[in-house]
């Protein structure tokens, strides 16, 4: 099979290039998309890219493979071929540190200014703090992202404006904070994203929902939070 | 939370609730003129003339034109922001597009209104 991968050394090199491959896959097995890189790294050890657990749950190993991105280790090579060729490149959108890896400065950037973490004024309980199974069961769907960024680097919205739109990923955790029970600074985070570029900026092309590796929904999440911020205003 | 002075409210939930308001608007309006032209196939000048000089369609033409002003500066604006990264030519087309705008709205007025 041919596997052509998007090759960059700053240091070597002026200008990135397309580098070829011809790899022979084990008969009758699909291998994913990680197994053949680390295959083509037996071959030629100068190839770089990001991968640790290697089961999907880490989220380092995000990438476009022809085309669409996902994760490495849980993408099938049958599934990411096209054409009988399989296209490596790095996540769109964020600058590239060598080959594969990208500087995900920007994308932490948006994240920690959503405030991803539970603030609650209230003097703390002896136990822990409480949730009633309904109140548990509106996080479902929220809490389960891996911060892999293939969703913000997959939104038209992310690439025009990293700086100012806070992209689906970090939206996703920012509802997942407006709707825990426990959080008491609802009111702040909501003014903190009613500008025109935060949430609005997302037109709703749905491009993260078609690529999330986990099967989240941050079109859903952002609509939810469109709506919090018209029944404070309204 | 992003500062942004030229954008039509200020607030993004009010520029996103404009659009959608004046979309609502201005696919009423177009329903009602195919309509009508529809229902009158044999329309006489009097008749469009007389549409046109009743108050109601008055006020419903000079929402539609207000609408279309609101409606494409926000979605300007928003192209603008995206694709124009230098200052100086993004306030110029901002500004291109609010003097178009404004001379649409005063020239409908003039022509609805007989003025």
């Amino acid at each position: 099979m041919l596997v052509s991968i998007y090759r960059y050394n700053p240091e070597k090199d002026d200008a990135p290039y397309m580098q070829d491959y011809e790899i022979d896959l084990p008969e009758g097995k699909d291998l994913m998309v990680l197994d053949v890189l680390n295959l083509l790294k037996a071959q030629d050890p100068s190839i770089s890219y990001r991968r640790s657990c290697r089961e999907g749950v880490c989220g380092s190993d995000g990438m476009n493979m022809s085309g669409k991105n996902g994760l490495a280790c849980i993408t099938p090579v049958s599934e990411a071929v096209k054409k009988g060729k399989l296209i490596l490149r790095p996540l769109p959108g964020l600058p590239v540190v060598r080959d594969l890896v990208v500087d995900m400065g920007q994308f932490y950037k948006q994240y920690e200014k959503i405030r991803p973490f539970l603030i609650n004024d209230a003097p703390a309980p002896a136990i822990e703090r409480l949730q009633s199974p309904e109140e548990r069961e509106k996080l479902d769907g929220l809490y389960e992202c891996i911060l892999c960024a293939c969703c913000s680097t997959a939104c038209p919205s992310f690439w025009w404006n990293p700086d100012k739109f806070v992209g689906p990923s970090g939206l996703l955790q920012a509802y997942r904070f407006l709707a825990d029970s426990r959080d008491t600074a609802t009111q702040e985070r909501l003014s903190d994203l009613d500008d025109p570029f935060s949430v609005f900026r997302c037109h709703g092309i749905m491009n993260c929902v078609n690529v999330c590796p986990k099967g989240l929904n941050p079109t859903k999440a952002i609509g939810n939070i469109r709506t919090m911020l018209l029944q404070r205003a309204t | 939370m992003v500062t942004q002075i030229t954008s039509f409210g200020r607030s993004g939930l009010y520029d996103w609730m404009m659009q959608r308001v004046s979309a609502l608007v201005l696919s009423f309006y177009t329903v009602f003129i195919i309509g009508y032209l529809l229902l009158n196939p044999d329309l006489t000048y009097d008749q469009w003339s007389g549409l046109f000089e009743a108050t109601w369609m008055r006020i419903f033409s000079l929402m539609v034109l207000l609408s279309i002003g609101i409606h494409s500066w926000i979605g300007l604006w928003s192209i603008s922001t995206d694709y124009i990264k230098a200052t100086g030519p993004r306030f110029f087309f901002q500004s291109l597009c609010g003097l178009a705008m404004f001379v649409y709205v005063v020239w409908g007025v003039q022509v609805i209104w007989g003025l």
